[in-house]
C-alpha cells in the first residue's frame, strides 16, 4: 500500500489542477486580446497528444443485456451503439434514418421488399466479414426465436414491430432474407411496414457477428420459463462492426470498451470509454464534481444551472419526449367531454414549462413531438382561458367545480418528466383556480405507479409520458390511443381502426396524411392533455468540448471531442 | 465444541425451513406485481399476463413455493429478473466487497470504541469522560445516510481528499481474482490498485462504523466502570498486583463480555447500514444489491437474500458465543 502518488485519484487532482490553470489562462487571454493566435497554435496536433483519450460516462444501471437484440433499455441500447452498428443509422442530430452498414436502400413499388448496398471491407470484432450472409444470419436468427426468446422481456422491439415469428408466421411482417452476392442484400416482407427503414436503426436490429452469436450461444436464454437467463454472448462476447470492443464488465460497477482497430470509418480522439455505474442522480453529479467521470445524461432541471455556473458543459437534447396529463374516463365526471375541454382550458402551459421543465422544453400541442411524421401544425388547440373553463363545467352540471384524484410517481426522474413532484403542484394550483379541487395520490415510480395507472382502473388525472425509440409516429399515438387501456378508460373503435390502418400503409406520404387527420381526430376527442416536449441535459467536464447529442439518444463516442 | 457447532447448525435447518415458508408468503403478498416493474411503462396488459404465466406468478402458492424449495435445496437459488444472473453468482461478487467494507467499518468502531470507552471511564466524570458521552451521543442520533452524504460531501467533493463513490477508481486497471480488491491488489503486486480501493473504502467505512462506534464506547464505558469497583480488582489492589495487570487481565478482560455480544449483534446491523451506505458512495455491495431488489421487486433476489442473511446471522451468534468461552471460561457454550 505504498505509492500513493501514482494513484487515479491523484490523476484527478492534476487534471483538476489543470482545468483550473486552463480556466486562468484563458481568463488572462481573453484580457489581453490574443485569443486568435493562441487558438490557431493549440489546434496543431500537439494538441491533440495531449488529450486523455479516455472518456468516463456514467450510466445509471447496468445495461440488461449486451446481446441488443434481446434488450430495450437505454442503457444497453447507449453501449451496443459503440460496440454495434445496423444497416441503417440515424442521420446526426436527427430522429431520421440514414445509411450505415447499408450504403443504400431501394425499396418495390409494393413496399414488399428492399434491396440494400452493403457497405464493403467492414469486419466484425473477431476478425469475421460483414457481408450479405451476415445479414441474413441476423435477420434469420429473429425470425426463428422459439419460447421465452418471444416474450416481451427479451425479443421486445422484434416482437412489437416484427409482430410473427417463423412459428407464427401469418402474423409476421418479416419472410426472408436472400444474398445476392457478396454486398447485396434482399429482405422481403410479408406485409407492407412503412416504418421498416426507420426501425432499422435501432440497437436492437443492429448486425452481430455470426461467428461470435454461434460460439458463445446467443440464443441459450434460460434453462427454464420462470427466469430467463442471460446468455453467455450477451454477459461478455457482444461482437459487432462498430468502433469500439468490449473489454470488460464488473457488474455493478462499470463496463470498458476499447476502440477497435480495424474500424471502417474515422475513430476520434477516444480510445477507452469506462461506463461507470452509478445510479443516484445525486450521486452521478458529484462524480463529474469530483473529477471521476466525464459526463452523465438526465441531468436534474435544479442542477443545470449551477453545473454551469460552476464550469461544466451543460448539453440540451432536442426533445423527443412527451409529457402529458391522462383523464381516466372510468370517472364518471371525466368522462364528460365538456369536463375534459374545460381542464384543458384550465391548464396554462406555458407557465407550467417556464416554472417546472428545463430549459429548451417546448409547449406541446399534440402527443408527437415536430420532427415526427404527421404533425400536424393546425390542430385543434385549447388556449389558456379559466373563465372559459369555468363555463364549460357549469354547462356539464359543475358550477362549483367538483373533487377528483391526482395520481402521480414520486422520487422519479424521467426524460418526459424530471420533477413530477412539481408538475403535480403547478397543475394542482391551476386547476383550483378554476374550482376544480385534487386529491393529491403520490405513489413510488415501479411498480406501484405504474401499475395503479396501468393496470388497473382505480386512478383519476394522471402524469405520464414517453421517449421516443425513432421516428415513428405510431411508436408514440399508437401506443397511447390504439387499443382500449385501463389507462385512459375509454373505447373509441373509430379512433383504433385509424391507428390500426395507418400502421399499415406502406407509402410514406400516404401515411403522413393519415397520421395528421388521426392527430386532429385525438385532439377532438381530448382523452388526454399533451403537456410539454421536456428537454432532457447531459452535464459534462470543461474538458469535453463537443458531444454529439441525439433526439434519439444515437450517440457514437467516436464524435465527441476533448480538449485536454 | 465440535459436537457443540454441529447441533446449532442442525438446530438452523428448520429454523431456515420455517423462516422460508413466513418469507416466501410476506414476499409474495408485497403490492404491487413484478411484472410492471420488470416491463417498466412499455408494458401492455398482454405483456404483464404474458410475464407472469412466464415466470410462474400466476400458479397457486403452494406450486411456487415448492418447485421453490426443491430448487434451494439444490444450491439453485433462482435467476435474478433484474440482472438476468444467477442469484448466488450475483451475491458472490457483491458480498466480498459489503464484508471488505464491514471489515474496515468494525476495525474503525473497535478501535476507537474500546480505547476511547476505557479512557472514559478511566477518567470518570472529568472532560474526556464528558465529550466521549456525548460523542456517542450523536453518534448513534445520526442517521447514517446523513452522516455519509456530509462525509461524502465535505471530503470527496469540496475538499477532494478522497473518493466520491464505487470501489474503484474508473480508470483504474486491476485485475481482481477474490473479489476483495485490496487483498486483490496486494496479491498481484498492484498496489497502487489496492491503495485506490482503500481510499474508496474509508469514507463509506467510516459512515457505517459511527454507530457502531457510538454503542461500543457506551458498552465499553459502562462495563469498565462497573467491573474497575468490582470487589476482585479491589482484591488485586490490595494485594499489591501491579496496575498494568489489573488493568489488563482484570478490568479489561472481565469489562469485555458485555462489549463482544453488542460487537456481536452490530454486525448484523451493518448490514442494513450497509443499504444506505452503500447507496450514497454507489458502492457495489450486497447492500445497494437489496436495495435494488426492493425497488425492482426481484422476488428470486429477495429469497434467496434473506435466506443468505438468516444463515449469516446464525453463524455470527455462533461465533459470539463461541468467544464467550474464550473470554471468560466460565461460560460454558452448551
Amino acid at each position: 500500500m505504498s505509492n500513493p502518488g501514482t494513484s487515479v485519484h491523484g490523476a484527478g487532482f492534476a487534471r483538476k489542477r489543470a482545468a483550473l490553470t486552463a480556466g486562468f489562462s484563458i481568463a488572462a487571454l481573453l484580457l489581453t486580446g490574443c485569443v486568435q493566435s493562441q487558438r490557431e497554435e493549440s489546434t496543431g496536433a500537439e494538441g491533440d497528444a495531449a488529450v486523455d483519450s479516455t472518456f468516463v460516462f456514467a450510466a445509471s444501471s447496468d445495461p440488461k443485456s449486451l446481446d441488443p437484440a434481446f434488450a430495450s433499455d437505454g442503457e444497453s441500447f447507449r453501449v451496443s451503439r459503440q460496440i454495434f452498428e445496423g444497416l441503417v443509422g440515424v442521420e446526426p442530430g436527427t430522429a431520421d434514418p440514414a445509411p450505415l452498414l447499408a450504403e443504400s436502400w431501394e425499396t418495390a413499388e409494393d413496399g414488399l421488399s428492399t434491396v440494400f448496398q452493403l457497405k464493403e471491407g467492414v469486419t466484425f470484432h473477431d476478425g469475421t466479414p460483414f457481408d450479405a450472409e451476415a445479414v441474413c444470419f441476423n435477420f434469420d436468427r429473429w425470425y426463428n426465436w422459439t419460447g421465452i426468446q418471444q416474450a416481451e422481456t427479451t425479443s421486445y422491439y422484434y416482437g412489437s414491430l416484427f409482430r410473427g415469428f417463423a412459428d407464427s408466421p401469418d402474423k409476421a411482417v418479416y419472410e426472408s432474407c436472400e444474398a445476392n452476392g457478396d454486398n447485396e442484400v434482399t429482405i422481403n416482407l410479408a406485409k407492407p411496414f412503412a416504418g421498416f427503414i426507420a426501425a432499422l436503426s435501432l440497437p436492437a436490429f443492429a448486425m452481430q457477428s455470426p461467428t461470435a452469436l454461434e460460439e458463445y450461444a446467443a440464443d441459450e436464454i434460460g434453462g427454464t420459463a420462470e427466469a430467463p437467463s442471460l446468455s453467455e454472448y450477451a454477459l461478455g462476447h457482444p461482437v459487432g462492426t462498430g468502433p469500439f470492443k468490449f473489454d470488460a464488465w464488473n457488474v455493478g460497477q462499470q463496463l470498458e470498451l476499447s476502440i477497435y482497430d480495424d474500424y471502417w470509418g474515422e475513430k476520434g480522439q477516444i480510445t477507452n470509454t469506462i461506463f461507470r455505474i452509478i445510479d443516484d442522480p445525486q450521486a452521478r453529479r458529484q462524480a463529474l464534481e469530483a473529477g471521476d467521470i466525464d459526463g452523465y445524461d438526465l441531468v436534474a432541471p435544479a442542477d443545470t444551472q449551477s453545473l454551469k455556473d460552476a464550469g461544466y458543459n451543460i448539453t440540451p437534447r432536442d426533445p423527443f419526449t412527451i409529457l402529458y396529463l391522462g383523464m381516466n374516463q372510468a370517472i364518471p365526471e371525466l368522462k364528460d367531454p365538456k369536463v375534459r375541454e374545460a381542464i384543458a382550458h384550465a391548464i396554462d402551459k406555458d407557465a407550467l414549462v417556464a416554472q417546472t421543465l428545463p430549459e429548451g422544453t417546448e409547449v406541446a400541442t399534440q402527443f408527437i413531438p415536430e420532427v415526427v411524421d404527421g404533425y400536424n401544425e393546425d390542430v385543434t388547440t385549447y388556449d389558456y382561458d379559466p373563465e372559459r373553463a369555468k363555463e364549460l363545467l357549469a354547462e356539464a352540471g359543475y358550477p362549483d367545480g367538483f373533487e377528483v384524484t391526482f395520481n402521480y410517481p414520486t422520487n422519479v426522474s424521467r426524460p418526459y418528466m424530471p420533477t413530477p413532484e412539481q408538475v403535480f403542484t403547478n397543475l394542482q394550483a391551476q386547476l383550483d383556480e378554476v374550482g376544480i379541487t385534487v386529491t393529491p395520490a403520490p405513489a413510488a415510480w415501479s411498480p406501484d405507479y405504474l401499475n395503479q395507472v396501468q393496470g388497473t382502473p382505480d386512478h383519476g388525472l394522471h402524469l405520464l409520458g414517453w421517449t421516443g425509440d425513432y421516428n415513428d409516429t405510431d411508436n408514440f399515438i399508437g401506443v397511447f390511443f390504439g387499443q382500449e387501456k385501463l389507462e385512459f378508460g375509454f373505447n373509441n373503435p373509430e379512433l383504433f381502426a385509424a391507428l390500426d390502418e395507418a400502421r399499415g400503409v406502406s407509402d410514406r406520404d400516404q401515411q403522413t396524411e393519415l397520421y395528421k387527420e388521426i392527430n386532429e381526430q385525438i385532439a377532438e376527442f381530448n382523452p388526454a392533455i399533451p403537456l410539454a416536449h421536456p428537454a432532457p441535459s447531459l452535464a459534462f467536464a470543461p474538458r469535453v468540448t463537443s458531444y454529439p447529442a441525439s433526439p434519439v439518444n444515437d450517440e457514437v463516442f467516436t464524435d465527441i471531442e476533448l480538449s485536454e | 465444541m465440535l459436537r457443540v457447532i454441529g447441533k446449532r447448525i442442525a438446530l438452523l435447518i428448520p429454523t431456515l425451513f420455517g423462516l422460508s415458508i413466513l418469507l416466501f408468503l410476506w414476499v409474495r403478498n408485497l403490492p404491487g406485481g413484478p411484472a410492471t416493474a420488470l416491463l417498466g411503462e412499455k408494458a401492455t396488459p398482454e405483456a404483464i399476463a404474458r410475464v407472469n404465466e412466464l415466470y410462474g406468478f400466476d400458479r397457486p402458492l403452494i406450486t411456487q413455493y415448492l418447485t421453490y424449495m426443491g430448487k434451494l435445496l439444490q444450491g439453485d437459488f433462482g435467476v435474478s429478473i433484474n440482472t438476468g444472473r444467477p442469484v448466488l453468482e450475483e451475491f458472490a461478487t457483491r458480498f466480498p466487497a459489503t464484508l471488505e467494507l464491514t471489515v474496515v467499518a468494525l476495525v474503525f468502531a473497535i478501535g476507537v470504541g474500546i480505547p476511547l470507552g476505557y479512557l472514559a471511564a478511566r477518567h470518570y466524570g472529568r472532560f474526556l469522560d464528558h465529550g466521549s458521552v456525548v460523542l456517542s451521543l450523536v453518534g448513534i442520533t445520526i442517521p447514517v445516510f446523513f452522516l455519509a452524504f456530509i462525509l461524502k460531501y465535505l471530503f470527496a467533493i469540496q475538499w477532494s481528499l478522497l473518493p466520491p463513490d464505487g470501489r474503484q477508481s474508473p480508470r483504474i486497471d486491476a485485475t481482481h481474482y477474490t473479489q476483495f480488491y485490496v487483498l486483490d491488489g496486494l496479491l498481484t503486486g498492484e498496489y497502487d490498485a489496492a491503495w485506490d480501493a482503500f481510499l474508496h473504502l474509508i469514507l463509506p467505512g467510516l459512515a457505517l462504523g459511527t454507530i457502531p462506534l457510538a454503542i461500543i464506547v457506551r458498552i465499553t464505558r459502562a462495563s469498565v466502570l462497573e467491573v474497575q469497583n468490582a470487589d476482585y480488582v479491589r482484591t488485586a489492589r490490595a494485594k499489591g498486583l501491579m496496575e498494568r495487570t489489573i488493568r489488563g487481565s482484570f478490568i479489561l478482560r472481565n469489562a469485555m463480555l458485555p462489549v463482544v455480544t453488542t460487537i456481536g449483534l452490530q454486525l448484523g446491523l451493518l448490514i442494513s447500514g450497509a443499504v444506505l451506505t452503500e447507496t450514497v458512495f454507489a458502492f457495489n455491495g450486497i447492500g445497494r444489491f437489496l436495495r435494488d431488489a426492493i425497488f425492482g421487486l426481484d422476488y428470486p433476489v429477495l429469497q434467496g437474500f434473506i435466506i443468505f442473511i438468516a444463515i449469516l446471522y446464525a453463524l455470527i451468534n455462533l461465533i459470539v458465543d463461541l468467544s464467550y468461552s474464550v473470554i471468560d471460561p466460565r461460560v460454558r457454550v452448551q
